[in-house]
């Protein structure tokens, strides 16, 4: 089973077809939507992580491409002022991934991006507000 | 022996006192017990670093010509309260922006004047005789004003509530963020690092004693608001729940924003991360014995902050030391732990006092008040008429 975390970006005339749902069926693609800013009429964006085998993945993201949407690679892009922090730990509350921790002995906050899932739950959970999550 | 006052600051004068801070009091007294440490050891030094709203600064202005009697005035568009003579102001740590809302408050305006920015004033007055200028609007900032020092209602809880969600909906508090069904449980105390969990009886801790705050020397003021010393406590005294705190006062001009920061808790408010650290003197073996305290001794009680009423049972007490590790149970469900208050920045703040201390810089005060031992809270009941 192969794996990819892609960013895809549908053009408005594209956001209204149900274009990842065919995917899944017709490629037997496992999806897992990390991050969706969709609306109807805009331009739509959304994190996924594709799961399948290998062969059924390449062509269910041609497939993807082929009905319009834009495919990248996602580049994590979670970004801490780690200057500014303060390690109050008050972002890790809410990282269940466990991306983000303050431990002993050191009780400095980490942020492991391997981990990272990019839900942003961090974002506001920050009473400093030094963290952004993008993509 | 017992030490006193005197003779520890001749020590400190000297650049013979034995200082310590607070965590590695705790590990001489576990390895060489009470009787050797308070031998050994003349200061111990506490650190705390965690929001802390009921904060502010008084600031005097000087006078404009003609001068102005201000009565109402925004320092960056926050509202400060200026019903205090002509040109006295009190920003409060919470007040928020009229046009920016809770992006910024009282807390940022005084962590801007803390780092030498330039702060928009504007207030208006009545005009009288004697103070004819009935608008300003003005440029300040910590050197052109007069005094300008915090006044902190109440700061350096001793002990705090951890915090947690029963219900099926996250939770937006001063607390942070509570997940749904028991997501994760969140505390606010430096636990053995903590000044009134190292002298739980205030014996030490009073009325002028000299105090860091912020990152200056600062002093215990009065007791602070919401002051409960009557609670629950372990033979050592340690309470099990919320009980002390401190009315600190301290120089705004002197403070370092390492160690006074403005926060914003989101769907709640602006509060103030404020860094307080107190030298403790070991006077004799009860001494070293309260400040061996550690986060194994230290208890607090876990609340459903999904009920928000005064009546609320705790859901269970809990060791600073099981909080510490990252998780705890809550019935049968294994609950992800999270700090609100810095322990990285709570050490630095007892280490930086350790080093003032130890350089002879900083000396150690007996109290000139004592903080009650004794007393409960009033509660506000709704009442239909003043009878």
């Amino acid at each position: 089973m192969a794996k990819r975390r892609l960013v895809l970006t549908f053009p408005p005339e594209v956001v209204e077809r149900p274009v990842v749902s065919l995917m899944i069926k017709e490629f037997d693609v496992v999806t897992n939507i990390l991050r969706a800013e969709v609306h109807e009429g805009e331009i739509g964006r959304m994190m996924v992580e594709l799961e399948g085998e290998g062969r059924k993945l390449k062509d269910g993201v041609r497939y993807l491409e082929e009905q319009g949407v834009e495919v990248e690679e996602a580049i994590k892009d979670i970004v801490l002022d780690e200057l500014s922090c303060i390690s109050c730990g008050a972002c890790t509350a809410v990282c269940l991934p466990g991306a983000l921790k303050v431990e002993a002995p050191d009780w400095e906050l980490v942020l492991d991006k391997d981990r990272c899932i990019l839900c942003g739950l961090c974002v506001d959970a920050c009473p400093l507000q030094l963290i952004t999550v993008m993509f | 022996m017992a030490k006193t006052y005197e003779e520890i600051n001749q020590r400190i004068r000297k650049g013979e006192a034995v200082v310590l801070t607070a965590e590695e009091m705790t590990e001489l007294v576990k390895s060489e017990g009470v009787k050797s440490a308070a031998g050994k050891v003349d200061v111990v030094t506490t650190g705390t670093f965690g929001p802390m709203c009921s904060s502010g600064a008084f600031l005097n202005f000087g006078h404009s010509d003609p001068p102005i009697r201000m009565s109402k005035a925004w320092l960056n568009d926050v509202p400060v309260c200026a019903d205090i003579a002509a040109v006295d102001v009190f920003v409060g740590a919470t007040a928020v922006s009229e046009g920016e809302g809770a992006r910024y408050g009282g807390a940022h305006v005084i962590q801007d004047l803390i780092d030498g920015k330039w702060i928009k004033l504007r207030a208006t007055g009545p005009g009288t005789d004697c103070y004819p200028l009935k608008e300003i609007e003005t440029w300040v900032n910590k050197d052109t004003i007069n005094q300008a020092f915090l006044f902190n209602p109440r700061n350096a809880y001793q002990n705090y509530a951890c915090a947690t969600n029963s219900s099926q909906s996250a939770l937006y508090t001063y607390m942070g963020v509570l997940l749904p069904a028991y997501g994760n449980a969140t505390y606010c105390s430096a636990g053995q690092l903590s000044p009134l969990l190292n002298d739980p009886l205030y014996r030490t801790i009073g009325v002028g004693t000299r105090v860091f705050l912020g990152g200056a020397a600062g002093f215990v003021a009065w007791p602070g608001t919401q002051h409960k010393p009557s609670v629950e406590r372990t033979e050592q005294g340690v309470p099990r729940g919320p009980a002390g705190t401190l009315a600190l006062i301290g120089d705004l001009k002197e403070m370092d924003s390492r160690f006074i920061r403005a926060a914003r808790f989101h769907r709640y408010g602006v509060s103030l991360y404020v860094g307080v650290g107190i030298p403790i003197p070991v006077l004799d073996e009860e001494m070293a014995a309260f400040t061996g305290v550690s986060d194994y001794d230290i208890e607090t009680q876990v609340f459903d902050y999904s009920k928000p009423t005064r009546a609320r049972e705790p859901v269970r007490s809990v060791s600073y030391a099981e909080l510490r590790s990252g998780r705890i149970t809550i019935g049968e469900k294994k609950v992800h732990t999270a700090p609100i208050s810095s322990y990285k920045v709570a050490r630095l703040i007892a280490e930086t006092l350790k080093g003032w201390i130890s350089e002879g810089r900083f000396q150690v005060s007996a109290p000139v008040g004592r903080l009650p031992l004794e007393g409960g809270l009033n509660v506000l009941d709704q009442r239909e008429e003043g009878v």
